[in-house]
C-alpha cells in the first residue's frame, strides 16, 4: 500500500456549502488494482463469494463471467490484470477479509487528484487531457496488467487509464438537494448546471467519474470496472 | 466504452423529495422479486439489547425501512406513513405484519435512544423493532433497499426515504418511496398475504 498525507480535498462537486474544502487524514491505499490472481485467493477461501454461489442480491448475474471457471481465470482474465465484473458488495467483502476496506469517495479523488509531480495536477493541462484521452478509448476485452505505467505522486499506479473503481459511498455526493442551499437544488444534479458551479471546471474527466459512480447500484458488475482497497 | 454517456442518461434522479431543513437524497432502483434479504448474516441488536439477524423476522411479512433518531422531519413522517399503510391493513394480517427500522445512526442511537424513540412514537411493541448495527451494515442494507445517504457536517443524515415490504421469505415485492407518498401497492400486496 502506499500512504497519502493529510491535507485538503477540494470536491469537484461539493455536496454542500460547508463541503467546499474538505480536511483529509493520512490513509493507505493499496499500489494498484485488486488483480485477478488476488481475487482467484479471495474467492478460493471464500467459497460464498464463487461465481455461481453468490447470491444475485450481493452481484448480478455477470458477476466474473469473463473468467472461464469458478475457480480458474482463462484466457480473458490475466493473473495480473485487475479484476473486473465484481459488485460493491463482493469487493467491500474482498477488502474487508483482508483487514481493509474500500475507499471513501473523498479518499478515491483526493488520491486519484495527483499527477506523477505534484499531489494535485487538476489544474495541469497535460494531465487532465491525458485523462480524458483514456475516455475516449474503447475497453480491450483482455484488460492489461497492472501498474506498467508511471506512479503518481503518492507512489499509486493506475488510478486513471486502466478501469473505474469502486468507492465506499459510490452515488451518495453529486445527488445530494440539500433544501438549506438556496436556489435551484437542481444545480447540484445535473452535469451542464452544476459544471458552472463546479470546484474546478478543467477536470472534466473527474465529471464524468461522478457520473458513472452515481449510476451504479450494489449488485451492480461492469467489464470496466474494479476495485483497490484503503486502510 | 459507452459506460459513461449511460452513467449521464441515469443521472435523472427519481422521488427526490426535500423535507423541510432536512436534506434528502433520491433513492436508488431495486429489482423486486429477488433473492430474500434473509442471505445477509450482518448482526443487529435491538431496543432491548438483544441480538438479532434480519432473518428472526422470516415467516412474517415485514416493513423495513432505515431512520435515525435524532431526525428531525422525515424519519417522524415515515412512521407516520408506515402507520397509515398499517391501518389499512386487514385486522387479521395486521397482527402478523412486523415492522422493522433501521438507524443509519449506530454511534448515537444505543438501544437505550431506540427504546426510547419507540416509546415517544406510542407503537405496538409486539410488531415494531428498532434496531442498530455495524456501520458496515448500515451501508450494505441501504444498498440492498436502495436507500442513499451522507453524513453532513452538522450532524444531519441526508438520506432517501424508502418503505420496502418484504414477503414471508424476504424477498423485496413492493416498495414506496419518497415521504407521504401513496402505498396503494403496498397496501394491496399486503392484504394478498392473508393466510
Amino acid at each position: 500500500m502506499v500512504r497519502i498525507a493529510a491535507g485538503e480535498h477540494v470536491p469537484i462537486y461539493p455536496p454542500s456549502p460547508e463541503e467546499a474544502v474538505i480536511p483529509m487524514k493520512a490513509f493507505e491505499i493499496d499500489r494498484h488494482p485488486v488483480t485477478n490472481r488476488d481475487y482467484l485467493a479471495f474467492v478460493t477461501k471464500h467459497p460464498k463469494w464463487r461465481r455461481g454461489q453468490v447470491p444475485r442480491l450481493l452481484a448480478d448475474r455477470r458477476y466474473l463471467e469473463h473468467w472461464k471457471g469458478a475457480l480458474e481465470l482463462g484466457p480473458d482474465a490475466d493473473p495480473d490484470a485487475p479484476v473486473t465484473r465484481v459488485s460493491w458488495f463482493a469487493a467491500k467483502a474482498y477488502c474487508e477479509a483482508n483487514g481493509k476496506r474500500l475507499p471513501s469517495e473523498n479518499e478515491w479523488e483526493y488520491a486519484a487528484a495527483a499527477s506523477a509531480t505534484s499531489p494535485n495536477g487538476r489544474s495541469d493541462a497535460a494531465f487532465t487531457a491525458k485523462l480524458l484521452e483514456w475516455y475516449s478509448k474503447p475497453t480491450p476485452k483482455v484488460l492489461p496488467r497492472v501498474a506498467q505505467g508511471e506512479a503518481n505522486f503518492w507512489g499509486a499506479h493506475d488510478m486513471h487509464g486502466l478501469v473505474w473503481e469502486w468507492v465506499l459511498d459510490f452515488g451518495s455526493t453529486m445527488v445530494s438537494s440539500d433544501s438549506r442551499e438556496d436556489g435551484d437544488p437542481d444545480k447540484m444534479r445535473f452535469c451542464g448546471a452544476s459544471a458552472i458551479n463546479a470546484g474546478d471546471k478543467e477536470d472534466y474527466a473527474a465529471f464524468m467519474r461522478y457520473a458513472f459512480r452515481s449510476s451504479l447500484q450494489g449488485p451492480y458488475t461492469v467489464g470496466n470496472l474494479g476495485f483497490r482497497c484503503a486502510k | 466504452m459507452r459506460s459513461w454517456l449511460l452513467a449521464l442518461a441515469l443521472l435523472v434522479p427519481t422521488a427526490a423529495l426535500a423535507a423541510e431543513g432536512h436534506p434528502t437524497l433520491p433513492a436508488s432502483k431495486v429489482e423486486t422479486g429477488g433473492d430474500s434479504l434473509y442471505v445477509l448474516d450482518g448482526k443487529l441488536t435491538d431496543q432491548d439489547g438483544k441480538e438479532v439477524t434480519l432473518a428472526n423476522f422470516r415467516g412474517k411479512p415485514v416493513l423495513i425501512s432505515m431512520f435515525y433518531a435524532t431526525c428531525p422531519h422525515a424519519c417522524p413522517m415515515l412512521v407516520s406513513d408506515v402507520r397509515k399503510i398499517d391501518s389499512q391493513l386487514d385486522p387479521a394480517l395486521r397482527k402478523e405484519v412486523q415492522v422493522v427500522l433501521v438507524t443509519f445512526d449506530p454511534d448515537r442511537d444505543t438501544p437505550e435512544a431506540l427504546a426510547k424513540v419507540r416509546e415517544a412514537h406510542k407503537v405496538d411493541k409486539d410488531r415494531w423493532t428498532f434496531l442498530r448495527t455495524d456501520p458496515g451494515f448500515v451501508r450494505e442494507l441501504a444498498a440492498v433497499l436502495g436507500i442513499r445517504y451522507r453524513f453532513t457536517p452538522d450532524g444531519a443524515i441526508g438520506h432517501s426515504s424508502v418503505i420496502t415490504l418484504l414477503d414471508r421469505d424476504g424477498a423485496i415485492v413492493s416498495r414506496v418511496e419518497g415521504v407521504r407518498q401513496p402505498a396503494d401497492d403496498i397496501v394491496r400486496k399486503l392484504n394478498a398475504m392473508k393466510k
